[in-house]
């Protein structure tokens, strides 16, 4: 191996790329456009939900309860009705996520037993938002009951008891704003990063192919090893700049709190980074048009990226078989590192599972990627 | 076939197969150290494959491939030191400029970089470029960008120089200058096997190896090629060319009849007897024609000559 022709050929693709439109866009603004879109499109809280009531009662228990819906900024009432027919239809129509019902009998099973319900009807199409919205509601409600508790209390002559015997306080560890984008953007950004890097090498291959510049250059006394490291070096310099750029994005536009150290943010990305180019290059070294190795790049990375490396769907809540497909996705790795380091301030020694699983992955990748590149025509 | 010392390049029985096709049968030939020998024939004929087979980057079926005492066909990689391969195709990178690609393949061959700078001077100089040299690759003319594959194959003084088609639609201006640089190799011992469309460049070869449809069918030097021709080239000019093929085509005596630019060529068994019993058929069915003029052939000629002889046995 001679690092002459290793230099060789870096200069020529960093020449090609800073010359080729193509590849600088997808090197300097796909992950810009990409860390912006992802990161204001997938938000899973929810807010202003469309909330319908219904009072059959109209106490003026009845009513400080739905006031509270009103005042919440979980809840918009978009609806008030009169009767089960126009309910239905506000649900029915999408008007309005779920719908409140006070019964008829509400204040007067409060004051007999001390205790009385209201119906919620949710709209469950998207059961994420369902199991939002029935718990935001359930907090709505508990909290008026915990009032009610208190002032009937008061109003017997007891001085403040509690509302109930025993109440679950709940601390949120991590994200403790229960804030999804906290825990979705470290994803985002390793979705960019995997999606950028396989894009950029997807072409160095194949544009030799396709170009006719291949023939030329297997008649040279380079290496296959030689044009490896040659072509991959600057891609890694392009994609660690890409990698600063999102996790700054993400730092300081997105605002999500960063907790690890700079060091092992950077190690383990270094890492990915040689997982993701390596796929890219093998890829193009296999599919020798630029086209074809460009969709077949997006294909295997954007799908069990989106899907399958716990970015947005937990990995620990799949089903046995599809968890076990998971550790095949490489970003995997990077997203459960990306996420402890920035929520939970963990370092390499932590990290050790995740580091080594990319590990062996980079060093796969590496080894296919060398030996699948023959200084052949046929 | 017989070369006068050691052969610098020996081929033997040199096979290639594709789905479907023999694209390269069979051929054997030798060529000596600063000959520059011509691949020549039709389209389809195996000549790149041959080539490619040669500079290391298609492996053959069968046969065997010598360049001085390296085995190209066991050790592509220790031949592909000494030699330079120009593809049909432009194989440099358009988006670099014409100093960027020189640099890129002086590099690829460790050509130490003073060496470099003092070569490129005089390659640019002999090929007309030195003006050209920050012009990107892909704004060359078709005769530019052939000459600018040259320089960067010989930047680092290969012995073996195969060139395949490296003329084809290249503006005769930038053909002269090429040849020069050919020539000037030639003196200095570069091996040159190049193929080629243009049969005025054939006869400029020490010698030529005629392939048809995968098959070797003659080899030697141009001169001995002509006279292995049967009959005598009569070349008859013409103000009504077609019909002049029309009537001599299929005469008795005539073996084969060609239009060229102001008339045809007709091959005849025996001019003597045939030139005057021609004429006269000639002006008996008023067909206007020059004097019958017998001529020594053209590669050409000499082609249409032995390949047609060959389908007809």
């Amino acid at each position: 191996m001679r690092l002459g022709r290793i230099r060789a050929m870096a200069v020529k693709e960093m020449l090609q790329v800073w010359r080729d439109p193509r590849s600088l866009m997808i090197a300097l603004l796909m992950p810009v456009m990409q860390m912006a879109l992802l990161g204001y499109g997938v938000n899973l809280d929810a807010k202003h939900i469309p909330v319908c009531t219904f009072d059959r009662e109209g106490s003026q228990f009845s009513e400080a309860l739905l006031k509270r819906f009103k005042s919440t900024a979980y809840f918009a009432v978009v609806e008030t009705v009169d009767n089960y027919r126009a309910l239905t239809a506000a649900v029915d129509g999408g008007d309005c996520r779920i719908a409140i019902v006070v019964p008829p009998d509400f204040s007067k099973r409060l004051s007999d037993s001390g205790a009385s319900s209201v119906q919620a009807i949710i709209d469950a199409t998207d059961d994420n938002s369902a199991n939002l919205a029935l718990g935001y509601a359930q907090s709505v409600v508990s909290g008026f009951s915990a009032d009610i508790a208190v002032q009937r209390a008061g109003m017997q002559g007891q001085w403040m008891a509690a509302p109930a015997a025993l109440s679950l306080e709940s601390r949120v560890w991590f994200n403790e704003d229960l804030v999804s984008r906290n825990f979705i953007i470290p994803g985002v950004v390793a979705m960019v990063m995997a999606l950028v890097g396989s894009q950029l090498t997807s072409l160095t291959i194949s544009r030799e192919w396709e170009r006719g510049t291949m023939e030329l250059l297997v008649s040279t006394p380079v290496t296959p090893m030689e044009v490896m490291l040659g072509k991959l070096l600057p891609y890694f310099a392009i994609g660690f700049f890409d990698a600063a750029l999102c996790l700054a994005f993400a730092v300081f536009w997105f605002d999500v709190p960063f907790r690890g150290t700079v060091f092992t943010l950077f190690f383990t990305t270094a890492l990915f980074l040689i997982v993701v180019l390596g796929l890219g290059y093998l890829i193009s070294v296999t599919v020798r048009s630029q086209v074809g190795a460009s969709q077949i790049a997006l294909l295997v990375t954007m799908l069990p990226t989106a899907l399958l490396s716990g970015y947005t769907f937990p990995i620990d809540q799949m089903p046995a078989l599809i968890r076990a497909v998971t550790y095949l996705v490489h970003a995997r790795y990077y997203v459960t590192i990306l996420k402890a380091v920035f929520l939970k301030g963990e370092g390499v020694v932590e990290l050790a599972e995740p580091i080594l699983a990319m590990t062996i992955y980079a060093a796969l990748v590496a080894v296919l990627a060398a030996r699948a590149f023959r200084k052949r025509l046929e | 076939m017989s070369a006068p010392d050691k052969p610098k390049i020996r081929v033997a029985g040199l096979t290639k197969r594709f789905v479907g096709t023999t694209a390269v049968e069979g051929a054997t030939f030798d060529i000596a150290r600063g000959e520059i020998f011509g691949l020549v024939g039709p389209d389809g004929a195996g000549k790149t494959t041959v080539m490619r087979m040669l500079a290391g980057v298609m492996r053959p079926d069968a046969g065997s491939i010598e360049i001085d005492d390296v085995d190209v066909v066991a050790d592509p990689e220790q031949a592909k030191l000494h030699l330079s391969y120009m593809p049909q195709r432009f194989g440099l990178y358009e988006d670099l400029t014409v100093d960027e690609n020189i640099r890129f393949y002086a590099d690829l061959f460790e050509v130490p970089r003073k060496l470099r700078d003092e070569r490129t001077g005089p390659l640019l100089a002999a090929s007309n470029m030195e003006a050209f040299r920050r012009r990107l690759a892909g704004q060359l003319s078709g005769g530019m960008k052939q000459k600018l594959g040259l320089i960067c194959s010989l930047i680092h003084t290969p012995q073996v120089l195969l060139l395949d088609e490296p003329t084809t639609g290249v503006d005769p201006v930038s053909r002269r200058d090429f040849w020069r640089i050919l020539y000037s190799l030639r003196e200095s011992g570069v091996t040159i096997l190049i193929s080629t469309a243009y049969l005025d460049e054939a006869e400029r070869c020490t010698r030529l190896a005629l392939f048809h449809e995968g098959r070797l069918r003659y080899c030697d030097t141009p001169k001995r090629l002509k006279a292995l021709m049967p009959g005598t080239l009569l070349a008859i000019t013409s103000t009504a060319a077609r019909d002049l093929h029309k009537a001599l085509l299929g005469r008795d005596g005539v073996m084969s009849v060609m239009l060229v630019g102001d008339g045809v060529h007709a091959v005849v068994d025996d001019a003597d007897r045939r030139v005057p019993e021609l004429s006269a058929a000639l002006d008996a069915g008023k067909i206007p024609h020059g004097e019958l003029v017998r001529v020594t052939p053209s590669i050409e000629d000499l082609f249409v000559g032995l390949l047609k002889d060959e389908h007809a046995s």
